[in-house]
């Protein structure tokens, strides 16, 4: 795509997940707004490049996707055999900033409904929400473009047809329904982070999206703590992200990383939030403000040696008490390692629950016995974490730190 | 005269899409014939469109919400309302105060409106 194109592409992507909501409230039919929007965006990269892009890109593409959705309605009825006679469209040339605002996050707690399952509220939101196309959503969620394109048909058929309303929620509802909506954005964003680098995805149009989406939602809620917790931690570790990928686009461990290259209005930003979300909580900590201050641990500290790893220990043994999972069990065991020497992460390691053994598990575990002396267990082991699901890069560093080992 | 309910298990299709337009003259065959021994009955969308809802522990407890059909097989069809709400919310509140939404489960399947 050349630069000029891609420029366009992105103002069409950042105002049409904007306007896509006031049309789904309008037209009453998300399908219909995506479609009206889709037949805008593509008319914008028709047109602008020769027109140049007007002076108001939101105004244009809503007056173009008005006339889009009036003509299909038009279109249909008439398919149908039936007048719809008077019908208009009320929607204004322009829209006010508050008034798109109020309708994205209706939209927002639309796609997060807890009627919908997890997968599906992820995934419409990534395609909604965020402007991501169907082969984006899949290389972020792991998945090939036909099964994004029929979760994405059967989410919207389920919210047309079961009639999921578009609706910021009731005061008494509003905390199990926003809880859901920093869920999904929380993973929407992990999943967009964490592919980022290798040969996965090159494109960091996804995390922006999160990030955006997370901004949208503390802004419009700045009194609840959840949010604010959500936007730091995000924050933190977007903070982080223009050292964690080397010149060939792998990923570079904490430990490795040049934190001159953090970002330091990122991490001022995200500790400021963490701070307001943790005063508000008096004292209770959810598990986003508990990463955060894990991530703010890390941010703290100008290397990875003067890291306080005790403190980090115990934010990860409130962590489990709150959330218990193996990823913060295994995140724990290095912490361990940290503060106490490599045997002790090892047994952290081995006291985990039993479950079925992630080559992750193995990859700590093989680096923890390298570090304790134990070069040929820990060859071995890491040669056991070279599962086939492991990503092309980590493979690459996994094989580097096999070959390093067995040379020594 | 006593009272049944006629439950139908078919395929998972959409009735709604025109490819069962035929089906559905079958079905309507069928209604206008039994006109004076139907009393209600409908349509329901594929079970894509289904919200199960359970109520924990008792009554008034939290609401938790599954998208899809019921799929166990512990319990048994028991009973059926037929509910008139504004949208999904409200049919799952409503849902919510069934007794069956703490003993077991509530199956909320949106209804295809024939006609208009």
């Amino acid at each position: 795509m050349s630069e000029p194109h891609h420029a366009l592409a992105e103002i069409v992507r950042a105002e049409g997940t904007r306007i896509v909501a006031t049309l789904a409230r309008t037209l009453g039919d998300l399908q219909s707004a995506e479609d009206a929007m889709q037949e805008a965006a593509v008319r914008a990269l028709r047109e602008w490049p020769r027109t140049g892009v007007p002076e108001s890109p939101r105004a244009w593409l809503i007056v173009t996707a008005r006339r889009a959705a009036i003509d299909r309605i038009r279109r249909e009825s008439a398919r149908a055999g039936k007048e719809r006679a008077g019908m208009e469209l009320i929607l204004p040339g322009d829209l006010p900033d508050t008034v798109v605002r109020d309708d994205q996050l209706r939209l927002i707690f639309t796609c997060c409904h807890p009627a919908l399952s997890l997968p599906a509220q992820v995934t419409l939101t990534l395609r909604v929400l965020c402007g991501l196309d169907l082969p984006q959503i899949a290389a972020v969620l792991l998945t090939t473009e036909s099964a994004v394109a029929k979760r994405l048909t059967r989410t919207r058929g389920k919210i047309a047809r079961a009639r999921i309303p578009y609706r910021v929620p009731s005061d008494e509802e509003l905390p199990q329904r926003l809880a859901a909506v920093c869920a999904v954005i929380h993973a929407s964003y992990t999943a967009a982070h964490s592919r980022l680098g290798g040969d996965t995805v090159r494109d960091p149009g996804a995390t922006r999206e999160a990030v955006r989406l997370a901004r949208l939602v503390q802004a419009a809620m700045p009194d609840e703590v959840m949010p604010a917790a959500v936007l730091a931690l995000i924050l933190l570790t977007e903070a982080r992200t223009p050292a964690r990928l080397d010149e060939h686009g792998d990923p570079v461990i904490l430990a490795e990383q040049d934190r001159t290259r953090w970002d330091r209005g990122l991490i001022a930003e995200g500790l400021r939030l963490l701070d307001r979300s943790l005063r508000r909580s008096g004292g209770v900590a959810d598990p986003y403000q508990l990463q955060a201050a894990i991530a703010a641990e890390h941010a703290r500290a100008a290397d990875y040696r003067d890291t306080d790893w005790a403190e980090i220990v115990r934010l990860y043994d409130l962590l489990l008490s709150v959330r218990p999972d193996d990823a913060a069990r295994i995140a724990r065991a290095v912490a361990v390692a940290e503060a106490h020497g490599p045997a002790a992460g090892l047994s952290a390691l081995d006291a985990m629950p039993r479950g079925p053994v992630t080559h992750r598990w193995q990859a700590v575990r093989a680096e923890l016995l390298a570090r304790d002396g134990h070069l040929t267990e820990a060859a071995d082991g890491m040669r056991r974490a070279l599962t086939p699901d492991v990503n092309a890069a980590e493979r690459r560093y996994r094989e580097r730190r096999i070959a390093l080992w067995e040379q020594s | 005269m006593a009272q049944y309910v006629a439950l139908t298990y078919t395929a998972d299709v959409d009735w709604s899409d025109p490819e069962h337009a035929e089906a559905m003259r079958e079905y309507s065959r069928f209604g206008a014939e039994h006109r004076n021994v139907i009393r209600g009955g409908a349509p329901l969308y594929p079970t894509s469109t289904a919200t199960t809802v359970r109520v924990v522990g008792a009554r008034g407890g939290d609401v938790v919400t599954a998208d899809g059909p019921y799929a166990e097989t512990k319990e048994a069809l028991t009973g059926f309302y037929l509910i008139e709400a504004a949208d999904l919310d409200e049919a799952v509140r409503v849902a919510a105060e069934i007794p069956a939404a703490w003993n077991g489960a509530v199956e909320v399947r949106p209804v295809i409106e024939l006609g208009g």
